[in-house]
């Protein structure tokens, strides 16, 4: 008896019917490879150990719903139903969900892209942009309805109320928030007027975080024209994002206090600016009392006072002259005028002579009085006539 | 990105420093310190003032621009 002949696509056909009725629901443990997503947003990647594989496909849409992108080497559950692809006599998995083998994959996971983006340059130094003082707009990228959002929201009353604070709300957990992440980024950076942007979310586990370990996001922070603060879950909690952030804070508060001057601050700033000024000024105008001090005592300036002096000294030497001249006049006038004297006194005895007084003289001195004259030395008589002398 | 418009606290604030800074400096004119120093006490007054009146603003980005579609 002849075997029954089949024709490929009916043994395909026989094929597919089996495998796809008995494994309809199959959940498998494997190592991604050759994971590729394409433009299309469908997934398509290999699971292997070390004696099989098996082809897998995760169709765009579906996918969604994985909250992190897969990575090479990565290990993985997979939950999905077997199909075969009768054009090329294959069979893959259709995979309908996707999770970590172990939180342990995420941790090597984000050891991956850490060193990845190390070698690439992402988190160098000169890249980190400063953050600006006195913000005016400060982007938020966070979820609207977070405790986060409220932290910041009152951080900001209290710290520095002049500012705006512009939120680009996002999904910050679970899938497609990486994407929103990376959205809102973009969206803040379009606007053009905001001068630091704060990327972050509470506390959570590392699932709950994961969006912040995504390539795109650490790209979509690496790329952006305003300068980002990273503030992710708690102090303990490192992400990709934090290492390429322009800045890191360990919680969204204190990215708001980063982000924002301290309103007291500039307060006591502003009430000790016009004391402090007003030493400053004291201070200014003393160097220039200084200077114009020494400017007075310097040599020159003290020339014209030097020719003034001299002056001075000639005009009291022409005086000391002119004073001079004029008592040597004055002199020789009271010498003339005591000789005159001397005649008129002199004619004035020898009236009283000629009435018969006599004048005594002993030592040429006139001897008035006769206590004066002395005994027994000779002394003149001064007759109108004239004198003799009486020998002792 | 084109230059944007300061508010007029950020202004004032940034010139505040300005005219710290030129203050600190040696050799400063005197005339100069004293129109920076009389400048320096307008804006004081003018950044106290906006302190005073000042109100956290909040702005939903996204709900601004589905509103400015509609």
């Amino acid at each position: 008896m002849e075997q029954d002949i089949f024709s490929v696509s009916e043994l395909t056909g026989l094929i597919r019917k089996t495998l796809e009725t008995n494994f309809s629901d199959v959940t498998i443990i494997g190592e991604i490879s050759n994971f590729k997503a394409h433009v299309s947003g469908h997934w398509y990647f290999t699971l292997k150990d070390s004696n099989a594989q098996v082809s897998c496909t995760m169709w765009r849409g579906v996918n969604n719903y994985v909250f992190f992108t897969p990575q090479d080497g990565m290990k993985i559950i997979i939950t999905g139903k077997l199909t075969v692809y009768p054009l090329r006599g294959s069979y893959q998995i259709d995979v309908r969900s996707m999770k970590p083998a172990g939180i342990g994959e995420l941790q090597a996971a984000f050891e991956r892209l850490k060193q990845k983006l190390a070698l690439e340059g992402l988190f160098n130094e000169v890249n980190k942009k400063p953050i600006p003082k006195f913000p005016v707009k400060i982007g938020i990228v966070t979820a609207i309805d977070g405790a986060a959002f409220q932290d910041m929201k009152s951080i900001a009353a209290r710290r520095y109320p002049v500012v705006e604070l512009v939120l680009a709300s996002c999904k910050v957990q679970g899938e497609k928030a990486s994407d929103e992440i990376v959205e809102s980024i973009n969206l803040l950076n379009k606007q053009n007027d905001i001068d630091v942007i704060i990327v972050g979310r509470g506390g959570g586990s590392l699932e709950d975080l994961w969006a912040f370990n995504e390539e795109i996001v650490a790209r979509a922070i690496f790329d952006s024209s305003i300068p980002i603060i990273s503030a992710v879950g708690h102090e303990i909690d490192f992400t990709i994002s934090d290492f390429v952030a322009d800045l890191r804070a360990p919680t969204p508060s204190a990215a708001m206090e980063l982000a924002t001057p301290d309103v007291n601050e500039i307060l006591s700033f502003l009430s000790e600016f016009p004391n402090y000024f007003r030493e400053k000024m004291l201070k200014i105008i003393l160097n220039y009392r200084t200077i114009i001090d020494q400017s007075v005592s310097s040599y020159g300036f003290r020339l014209p006072q030097n020719i003034i002096k001299n002056k001075m000294q000639n005009l009291d030497n022409i005086y000391y002259r002119i004073q001079n001249s004029f008592e040597n006049k004055l002199n020789q006038l009271k010498n003339r005028l005591s000789l005159l004297n001397n005649i008129v006194e002199s004619s004035n005895i020898d009236r009283i002579l000629k009435k018969g007084f006599v004048i005594i003289k002993q030592e040429d001195k006139f001897i008035t009085r006769s206590k004066n004259i002395i005994q027994g030395k000779s002394f003149n008589m001064k007759f109108y006539d004239g004198e003799i002398k009486i020998n002792g | 990105m084109a230059k944007k418009k300061e508010s007029v606290f950020e202004d004032s604030i940034n010139r505040l420093q300005e005219i710290s800074d030129f203050l600190e400096k040696d050799g400063i004119e005197l005339e100069e310190s004293i129109k920076l120093y009389e400048e320096g006490i307008e804006l004081v007054k003018i950044c106290n003032r906006t302190l005073k009146d000042a109100e956290l603003k909040v702005t939903d980005l996204k709900k601004q621009l589905e509103q400015s579609i509609k």
